[in-house]
Order: structure tokens, then sequence, then C-alpha cells
């Protein structure tokens, strides 16, 4: 469960304070199928980074899973990062020179994971994305959405609870960022909670709630019953 | 945490992936071991040579100069030694009283003529006796050395190095045959093995002659120099105050000698070739250290072209101990690399070095291997300090957003 209260993100540019976040105060239940969506600067990715814990804070206090992770250090926060967050991103960030299978094997590598436990896990990971035969391929040599699956698998190997997507169909075609979603969605139907920041209000649209961020506030938050 | 095995892994392929940097960066790292390798063997070669030709002078050597060399200042002429008295064979024959000392050699040197059925050649002739070779440890190759008589008795015969055996004799039978030296006839009745050139003579190429006959052919009486080859290193100090009393009584009480030993002649050798080896050393490690600065040149481009790399390894899960550890990884990676690499171009310099010049022993030691490597380290290690943690200091939102 996420829990945010009287968040605060401010950036000094130049003589001027920015407001990215600005009294934010929200409560995201694990499984919950929550699309974020707003104007480019209205704060979006800030909320993501800040919830990912690549990001601390001005002022208020975070509660992950009922730990206060505002004031972690940076080694904790890392550790958290790496069994709690899986983090999805539009241009994928798969390393180059390492095959699919690595890229995907390396956020049980950081954790320190022995090498059998971690080629079984990535090799059920491969299964589950279908990408079996695409394994021991460089990225280069995949196709976008064959890629974002790459990521998607490298982001859930470690069994995080939250998936957080920032515009995770931007650099695709249609039917592959179709096929993406519906990933993603999957994994959310399994009980993981998902976080899509997007510009795409079909894709917002499929989410169960919807929050529309204006200048670093939240201007309405939508829980939709889709349940037919 | 991550597995030091895997973070290698990881470097590893980081490093392979961009061959070129990485063997250029090799190659820096390489040309510093290997020069210091090379350079101290060149040093170390030089000091083995030097002692290799003292140890042919023979052990326990103890060598008496005529003429004081005073570093004192009473003695305007510095080293060369002023003559007061001459040397002579009585003198030499004094210093056999001495319960320590084994055999003396008297020598005398004179450049003369020497021909043989018209053939002639200008060379060293060597006034000495039948211990000389005992002393200087030579090897006859056919016939014998200067026979054993009294050292104030000349004897018409002569033993001859074999590259004056070639040049005069040519195909011919040297032994027994008369030789003329200066205005003098001497039978052959030796001849040297090849021992090549010996301090500063070259032994192939003189003449060997009684002491006396010696005196006679140049018409000088004193001594070159007085060879004294004593039972035990520990008595030389003792003989060398008999040596200098025994001749001051019969120099009207003038020390007027110079006595050296083979010991301290070969210490001062070592101890200016030694420092010669630790001073091209030095120079040859600063290119380790220049290879250092590159090493982090290259590093700091490498975080900054990996920015985005290393922003994705933090939102991971790597922290910035571990990002830091990584960039070290490779760092210290290449700088191994570099070293085994210079170690090989070293030893091969080494053998190349040995090949050309079989005299030359040019085996680096091992000080110098152990230190260049450690260095070779330590600089990769301390230059990719900064850009490791330039690395680890990065805002993971900001790396990954950047293109």
């Amino acid at each position: 469960m996420i829990k945010l209260t009287d968040i605060q993100r401010n950036f000094q540019v130049g003589t001027q304070t920015v407001h990215a976040l600005d009294n934010i105060n929200l409560t995201i239940n694990n499984g919950e199928y929550v699309s974020v969506m707003g104007p480019s600067g209205s704060g979006k990715s800030t909320l993501l980074n800040l919830i990912g814990l690549l990001d601390r804070p001005s002022a208020g206090t975070y509660f992950l899973n009922n730990h206060n992770v505002t004031d972690l250090d940076e080694n904790e926060q890392a550790i958290t990062r790496n069994q709690n967050i899986g983090f999805v991103f539009q241009v994928f960030h798969l390393i180059p020179r390492l095959t699919a299978a690595e890229n995907i094997e390396l956020p049980l590598v950081l954790a320190g994971i022995a090498e059998a436990e971690r080629k079984e896990r990535v090799h059920n990971a491969i299964e589950s994305m279908n990408l079996l035969d695409r394994a021991h391929h460089k990225p280069q040599e995949l196709s976008g959405g064959q890629r974002q699956r790459v990521a998607i698998a490298r982001a859930t190997i470690t069994e995080p609870s939250i998936l957080l997507a920032d515009e995770p169909t931007g650099n695709l075609d249609q039917k592959s960022g179709l096929n993406v979603i519906e990933t993603l969605e999957q994994l959310n139907k399994k009980g993981i909670t998902l976080i899509v920041v997007t510009h795409d209000a079909a894709l917002g649209s499929r989410s169960t709630r919807s929050i529309r961020m204006v200048d670093g506030r939240i201007e309405s938050d939508t829980i939709e019953k889709k349940n037919e | 945490m991550l597995l030091a095995r895997d973070a290698i892994q990881f470097s590893w392929q980081a490093l392979s992936a961009n061959t070129t940097r990485t063997l250029l960066m090799l190659l820096a790292m390489s040309i510093g071991v290997g020069s210091v390798v090379i350079l101290t063997a060149l040093g170390e070669g030089a000091r083995n040579y030097v002692t290799n030709e003292f140890s042919a002078l023979g052990t326990n050597l103890v060598i008496v100069i005529p003429g004081k060399n005073e570093t004192s200042g009473d003695n305007p002429t510095g080293l060369i030694g002023i003559t007061e008295r001459d040397l002579t064979i009585d003198d030499a024959l004094a210093l056999t009283r001495h319960p320590k000392v084994v055999r003396i050699a008297p020598l005398n040197i004179g450049a003369a003529e020497v021909s043989w059925q018209g053939r002639k050649r200008e060379v060293s002739v060597m006034g000495t006796s039948y211990e000389f070779q005992k002393i200087r440890q030579w090897k006859v190759a056919q016939g014998k050395f200067l026979p054993r008589i009294d050292l104030n008795r000349g004897s018409s015969v002569c033993v001859i190095g074999s590259e004056l055996r070639n040049e005069i004799f040519g195909a011919h039978a040297a032994l027994g045959q008369w030789l003329r030296i200066g205005d003098r006839r001497f039978r052959v009745i030796g001849i040297l093995d090849s021992e090549g050139q010996s301090m500063g003579m070259n032994v192939g190429d003189s003449v060997y002659i009684p002491v006396a006959s010696a005196q006679a052919l140049f018409n000088v009486p004193a001594l070159f120099r007085i060879f004294i080859e004593v039972k035990t290193r520990e008595a030389i100090p003792n003989v060398i105050t008999f040596i200098k009393k025994t001749i001051q009584e019969r120099h009207q009480g003038v020390e007027d000698v110079t006595v050296i030993t083979q010991d301290a002649i070969l210490k001062t050798f070592d101890r200016i070739l030694s420092a010669l080896t630790y001073a091209v050393g030095g120079i040859a490690a600063i290119s380790l250290f220049v290879a250092g600065i590159l090493i982090m040149n290259v590093m700091l481009v490498t975080v900054s072209q990996r920015t985005n790399e290393i922003g994705l390894l933090k939102s991971l899960g790597a922290s910035s101990k571990a990002i830091l550890n990584l960039i070290l990884i490779e760092a210290m990676l290449l700088s191994a690399l570099g070293a085994i690499a210079g170690l090989i171009i070293g030893q091969l310099g080494c053998w190349g070095i040995r090949s050309a010049f079989p005299q030359l022993p040019a085996y680096s030691p091992a000080w110098a291997i152990i230190a260049s490597i450690l260095v070779a380290l330590i600089t990769g290690a301390l230059f990719s300090l900064l850009p490791a943690k330039k690395a680890a200091r990065l805002d993971p939102v900001i790396a990954l957003s950047k293109r």
C-alpha cells in the first residue's frame, strides 16, 4: 500500500522555486490499477519517481506497505526499490551489450541471488513473456514490443508489489502497444499494483482509477467501477 | 548485495563491449609495466655483468698498486697516485711471509711487437709468474703456464692467448715455436683458453712471460701490480694491515702503496649499478602514472557515456556503493590485464636483449616485477576513484532522462 501525506517536491530553477508536487495526499491500495494523466510539466513523472524512491520529497511523508520510507538512507532505498518496485520506461532502458536474458537477470544479480536460482527464475519469466526464442538476442535484434516485454520481465523478476510504468507504449506502434498493455494488465490481475503514467487518453481509460494532475496538484481522482 | 563474481563478469562484459577503448588502455598500461620490467632488467643485467667480471678475477683477492691514493687533499693529483719508490719483486716476496697469504703474483705490463716468420703484431706483454694462472683461475688450452721458477730469474719461455695464437701462427702448430718479443726470442710453452675480455685487459691478445724477463725486456725494475690471494675472506683486513706495514718498513717508513680488495670494488660498483637500476625503474614507473591518468580519463568518459545505464542500475536497486564498486572493478580489471600484458611484453623484451647480448644477463629483479604490478593496480584504483564517485553520485532521475 502506498500512502503519501502532504507531499511537496520543489525544484530550484535559478532564483525561482518550482512546485513540481504541491501538497499531494494519495493512498493507493495493493492491486489497484491506476493511470496518471495530465499535461507536460504537471508533475506526473515526478510523482512516479517519488513513489519509486528515485526521488525524495521536499516535505511530507511516504508510507510504503506501512513502513515509513521517507527518510531511508540511500542504501536502504536501493534495497527497497530492488524488492518492492519495478520500473517500465518509455525508452525501455535495456543494456545493449547484454542479451535479453541477461537484462532480465540484472535485478537478481544486483540483489546477490545465486546463479542457479537466477537462471530458473529468468527462464520462467522469459517463458511467461513468450520470449523463449529471443532470450539470447541482444536488444537491437528485438522489435520494440519485444524489448518492452523484456523490460517488463526485468521489472517483475524480483516479484515486486508495485509496477511503475512511465509512458510504456510511447515508443511502440498501436499493435505492440496494445500487447504490452495487456501484458501489464495481466500482471495487475495477478495482484501487482500497476501505476501507469500516460498522455494517451485511450490507455488512461483502461484503468480502474484515473488520477488527473495539473500544476503539481491532483485535480481529479476517479475510481471507476468497470467490473461489468 | 552484488556478488563479487557477478560484478567482475558485469565489468568484463562492459570492457569487451568496447574493444578499441579497452585495447588502447591495455596498451598504455602494458607499456608502463613493460618498460619497468625491461629497464630494471637492463640495470640488473649490467650489475650482474660487472659482478661476474669481478668474480673472474679470482676469490679473496687483494691487489697492491704502487703509489698512494689520497682524497684528503695532501695529494693534489687526486686519484692518480705518485710513486715514491718502486714496487719490487723483493717487496712481493716479502708479502708471502704472512701465514694467511696463499700465493702472490707480481705483474709487469708493457707493449711490444711480437713476430714469427714475418708475421707481426703489437700486443700487451705481461710479466708474471706461475702463480698468476692460479689466482686468475685461467685454463690453459695447450701446453702449460709459466714455470715455477725463482721470481728474480728470467726464462725465455712465453704463454700466449688464443687470439694472438690465431693471428700469428694461423694453421701452424704454435707450441715449441720461437716467438720474437721486442728484441728477444721466447719459446711458446702454452696457449690460454679463450677467456675474452677481463677487466679491460684482452687476455686472448696478450703474451705472458716470466716477470724477471719482462723487467729485462722493458728495462723497468718496478712492478705494475702485486696480486695476493688470501686464504679466507675474514683474514683480508689482517693481511691488508700486514701488507701496508711490510711495505712501509721496506720503503724507509713511507706507506706508498694502495691496497684494494676485489670486495671493495665490487661493492662500489654494486651500489652504483643498484642505484642506477632503481633510478631507471622509477623513471619507467612515471609511465605507469601516465597510464593511470589515461585510465581516469577513459573512465570519466565511460561514466558520462553510460549515464543512462547507471541510472537504470540505480532504478533496479543498485546502491551508490554498488555503482562505485562496479566502476572500480572495471578500472582494476583494465589495470590488471594491462599489467599482465606488460609483464609478457617485458619478459619478451628481456629475452630479446639476452638474445642480442648474450653476455648481459638481463633478468628483471623480482622486486621490480612485483612493484610494477602493484603500482599499476594502485594507480588504476586511485585514478578511477574520481570517475567512480562521480558515477555513484549521479541522480537516478536525471541519469535516466539523459539522452
